[in-house]
């Protein structure tokens, strides 16, 4: 019966992995039964600025390199990327004569940050069954 | 295998929970303002006190409202200074979120000092500031780090205590309140919180 349980909520999980557009493969040799999850948003740094932003409207450049604790190129690699995704919307402007950067999470960004947390959930409900 | 994935899921789970926590809180909390506006608390408690209400309100309430408004510009020009030091902004995000929580009990406060004074019941202002203050630090303090809220809590339970006790014992819970909570707080703040 519990097996029967894990193995829907592992259905459950590879469903909303179709379903996202970005889907990829996660983990090589565990595709028996690991959800497809979207790479974009699965690499840490990433996943940290997507979070942040979705507890706030708009976050500065500097709040988070300060909050992930990284450098300034890997803000501005990753955050590149999640904007080349549509995840993300970027808007320069001049705090002053200091150049500011400040970034917003997207429709598609917050769903993409909804859909990642199914998975893992589905994921852990599925282990947790076994 | 499938455990370790559980794990690992349960560790990025784990990682979104805090990274949103430690996104939402206020960090610009400035330990020395805080310092500097226990001082002035400390000064206004001597200047004057519960005891002085009866004699002469007026003194008494522009002595607070006054030391009141320095705090307050005081603490606004060093939180200021320490938002632009990390580069963090004071205008949205977790510093907008920590005044909407902070305003609504300091209103109430102001509004409450009025109704007080217009009806004649001046001796309850000391324990309804100590407790709206308490109770404005608490619910700024749930988005900011954790002394804040701890010292809205005492401020809160100072207040209580105040009710019960005479204008003349009320002084010091007013100095211990505004002065001493300040203080100590500001002095753990600004040891451990950058300033």
């Amino acid at each position: 019966m519990a097996k029967q349980s894990s193995s829907a909520a592992a259905r459950r999980a590879e469903r909303g992995a179709r379903a996202t557009p970005t889907a990829m493969r996660a983990h090589k040799g565990d595709e028996s039964m690991v959800p497809a999850l979207d790479k974009i948003i699965h690499e840490r740094i990433r996943l940290g600025i997507v979070s942040a932003l979705a507890v706030n409207e708009r976050l500065t450049f500097n709040e988070l390199k300060k909050l992930l604790q990284t450098s300034d190129g890997n803000v501005s690699v990753h955050a590149r990327k999640l904007e080349d995704a549509g995840y993300l919307a970027c808007t320069k402007s001049f705090d002053g004569r200091v150049p500011r950067t400040d970034y917003k999470l997207t429709a598609a960004g917050r769903k993409a940050l909804e859909r990642y947390l199914s998975h893992m959930e589905a994921l852990i409900q599925a282990t947790r069954g076994k | 295998m499938t455990t370790a994935l559980g794990d690992r899921a349960a560790d990025n789970l784990a990682f979104i929970r805090d990274t949103m926590a430690r996104a939402g809180a206020f960090t610009s909390v400035s330990g020395a303002a805080m310092m500097l506006t226990g001082g002035m608390g400390l000064g206004a408690a001597l200047l004057a006190s519960p005891a002085l209400l009866a004699a002469n309100p007026a003194r008494f309430l522009s002595t607070w409202i006054v030391i009141a408004i320095l705090g307050g510009a005081g603490s606004w020009v060093a939180i200021r200074r320490k938002a632009q030091r990390a580069g963090q902004s004071l205008m949205d995000g977790p510093a907008r979120r920590f005044a909407l929580a902070f305003a609504p009990a300091l209103v109430a406060g102001a509004v409450l000092t009025v109704a007080f004074v217009a009806s004649g019941n001046s001796a309850l202002l000391p324990g309804t500031w100590l407790s709206l203050y308490g109770a404005a630090v608490t619910a700024g303090g749930a988005l900011s780090v954790r002394p804040v809220p701890v010292m809205g809590a005492a401020f809160m339970a100072l207040g209580a205590l105040c009710f019960a006790l005479t204008p003349q014992a009320q002084q010091y819970v007013l100095a211990a309140g505004f002065g001493g909570l300040h203080l100590t707080f500001g002095y753990h703040i600004s040891r451990n919180y950058g300033g």
